[in-house]
């Protein structure tokens, strides 16, 4: 056992779903791990054994040195939780949420009232301070659920999908937010459907898939699994098609696939933007005429493809709803196995 | 440093019952200032034991015949015990439809996620919910009076008989946060904590006089841990009409002893079963 977030062997079983299949985490203390997957991959379940919101049927959990199964209350005492959800009061004001909170982790009233103002100070949230938490954006509710998580600086935080459903905007300060808590000492286990979220922030990535961990490793070592990026060319005349893909499979890292249809050519590679117009320049020598072309980072998809064989699921509104529940979060696991396959299909 | 990383204070020390009543203070507290924001739930648990008074007295009262007596104002003090006992039973689907809500929404996630005292949330809650009934009670007593309602015995005996009142309600209030925490939504937790409690309260000395009743119903109806708070009450109150005649019946017989006794055992089993479900609670 070494790190602030420690799991091993974790199973949960819902009916005949197992929502956890055998997990083992290992997060070292101020590091960031991406637990990264689709709906009902296991994800929020993991984070709610964890958290001590459910009891695993099998396996280990160490919270910040604390066993999870035998001292859930001084777990809580070093954890805070962030969920997919806004669980905040709707009808208390900003303050009174956080104060309430503040005062549920042991503080004096006094010492809770000045760390509620601190933090809707530091979230932007001071104008609206006084206004019941109804009235809020869904930007604004989120920002006050993770100043709520974050009352007592806990050590080691949960975070269950914090932006999905956010605007461009929102992400981005809930990003700089978290940068923060990690370069101020802060463990944090994130979840997320984004690979790009990951990317930025995890410092190891686990994907997991039907309640198992099917890759680990850092963001580079996963991208260079899938194949790292790809060059995709359309070319303007059909007939140029063969001379590009020679062109194309002498900078790719493997084989270039043609969609004759498109005239789009797809190879991956290596090297980035200079690459990009190394490619240029070779196809404008040969006298290749170009419609399009550009360098597409690997998505989520394309992880998904290469590790599973199947497509991630997007994210919609009604799943949003189903998150907060251990229970749905597994018969999900069961819907999104299925629209896997037909999102596959084609 | 920012406020984001700010050192964390060092946690106050916290002893068992100390601490439970702190946090279940701070959750009543939140659950008084909701119903303050949301004054129109109050209005409407006021409206409905109002219009049952009225309603009672108004269209049965005049051929409902309670002990020797057909006075419509022998009906309308012994039906007020009756009234005000079914007020505070229905505190148990505000309970029942709150503690769902906050599932659903996932603050119970998050209260779980704290380090609180184990019944807190749910003490908090029920705390908050006698608070309530208790305002219901004084209102419902003002009007009461306002029609002709008259109580014949000390002050004493009669703050026992309220005293007797809440105590049911908050008894029941754990069967609502039981049922709160069984249902899926906040809408299946209000009719789940209503639905049972007209057979409960209309088979019962509550409206009529149960030596009326067919047999079967009339051995339901003296124990009824429901009738032994009425019957209670109408002792207190001195609302006995004349020539009433006292069921045999253990609890009819000693309604006082009965009834603290029903509440304090629907209090403590229904208690336990609450707090362990809010432990286990998967939503």
């Amino acid at each position: 056992m070494s790190g602030a977030i420690y799991a091993e062997g974790l199973v949960k079983t819902f009916g005949d779903v197992k929502a956890l299949d055998g997990v083992d985490l290992d997060v070292p203390e101020a590091t960031v791990l991406g637990l990264l997957g689709p709906n009902g991959a296991g994800k929020t379940t993991a984070v709610r054994c964890l958290t001590t919101l459910l009891t695993p049927d099998s396996g280990k959990a160490f919270v910040a040195g604390i066993d999870v199964l035998k001292h859930p209350n001084e777990v809580r005492r070093s954890i805070g939780l962030s969920g997919q959800f806004a669980a905040v009061d709707e009808y208390l004001t900003g303050r009174e949420n956080l104060q309430m909170v503040g005062q549920l982790y042991e503080m004096r009233a006094k010492e809770a009232k000045e760390r509620a103002g601190e933090l809707l100070e530091r979230f932007h949230l001071a104008d609206a301070a006084d206004r019941p938490s109804k009235t809020y954006s869904g930007g604004m509710r989120r920002r006050l659920d993770l100043a709520a998580a974050l009352v007592v600086s806990p050590p080691v935080m949960f975070m269950d999908e914090p932006t999905t459903g956010l605007d461009p905007r929102n992400r981005q300060q809930l990003w700089e937010v978290i940068q923060e808590l990690v370069a101020g000492g802060t463990t944090l286990l994130l979840t997320t459907q984004y690979l790009e979220e990951a990317d930025h922030l995890a410092h190891d990535i686990c994907v997991v898939d039907h309640g198992r961990v099917i890759a680990r490793g850092t963001a580079d070592q996963l991208k260079a699994q899938i194949g790292g990026e790809r060059v995709e060319v359309v070319v303007h005349e059909p007939d140029h098609i063969t001379t590009a893909v020679e062109v194309l499979t002498g900078f790719g890292k493997g084989e270039a696939t043609v969609d004759r249809h498109t005239r789009k050519l797809t190879v991956p590679v290596t090297g980035g933007a200079k690459l990009l117009a190394e490619v240029i320049r070779e196809l404008d020598t040969r006298g290749i005429e170009i419609d399009d072309i550009g360098l597409r980072r690997p998505t989520l998809d394309d992880v998904f493809i290469s590790l599973t064989g199947h497509l991630a699921e997007v994210k919609d509104e009604e799943n949003g709803a189903n998150g907060a529940n251990g229970d749905s979060d597994a018969k999900g696991a069961a819907a999104a196995k299925d629209k896997h396959k037909k999102e596959a299909a084609p | 440093m920012s406020a984001v990383t700010r050192t964390a204070p060092a946690p106050r020390p916290a002893g068992g019952i100390g601490k439970s009543v702190r946090d279940s203070l701070v959750i009543a507290r939140r659950n008084l200032i909701r119903m303050s924001r949301i004054p129109e739930m109050v209005l409407f648990g006021l409206i409905q034991p109002v219009m049952f008074v009225v309603l009672f007295t108004y269209v049965f009262g005049g051929s409902i015949q309670v002990g020797g007596s057909l006075s419509s104002q022998d009906y309308r003090e012994f039906l007020m015990a009756g009234i005000f006992a079914q007020t505070v039973t229905f505190a148990t689907a505000g309970a029942g439809a709150g503690i769902a809500d906050d599932m659903h929404k996932g603050l119970i996630d998050r209260f779980r996620s704290l380090p609180m005292a184990r019944g807190a949330v749910l003490t908090g809650r029920t705390v908050a919910d006698l608070v309530q009934t208790a305002l219901t009670l004084v209102v419902l007593a003002l009007v009461a009076l306002l029609i002709g309602w008259r109580t014949h015995e000390n002050v004493g005996k009669i703050l026992a008989g309220f005293a007797l009142l809440l105590l049911l309600g908050y008894a029941f209030s754990w069967i609502g946060a039981l049922i709160g925490l069984s249902v899926r939504t906040p809408e299946a937790a209000t009719s789940g904590g209503l639905i049972w409690l007209f057979p409960l309260t209309f088979i019962s000395n509550a409206f009529v006089d149960s030596n009326n009743l067919p047999t079967f119903f009339r051995h339901i109806a003296e124990w009824n841990p429901f009738s032994t708070t009425v019957q209670a009450c109408r002792e207190l109150f001195g609302n006995l009409p004349p020539g009433f005649k006292t069921p045999d019946a253990w609890p009819m017989q000693h309604p006082v002893l009965a009834s603290v006794l029903w509440s304090i055992l629907i209090l403590v089993v229904f208690r336990t079963l609450a707090v362990r479900k809010y432990r286990s609670a998967a939503a």
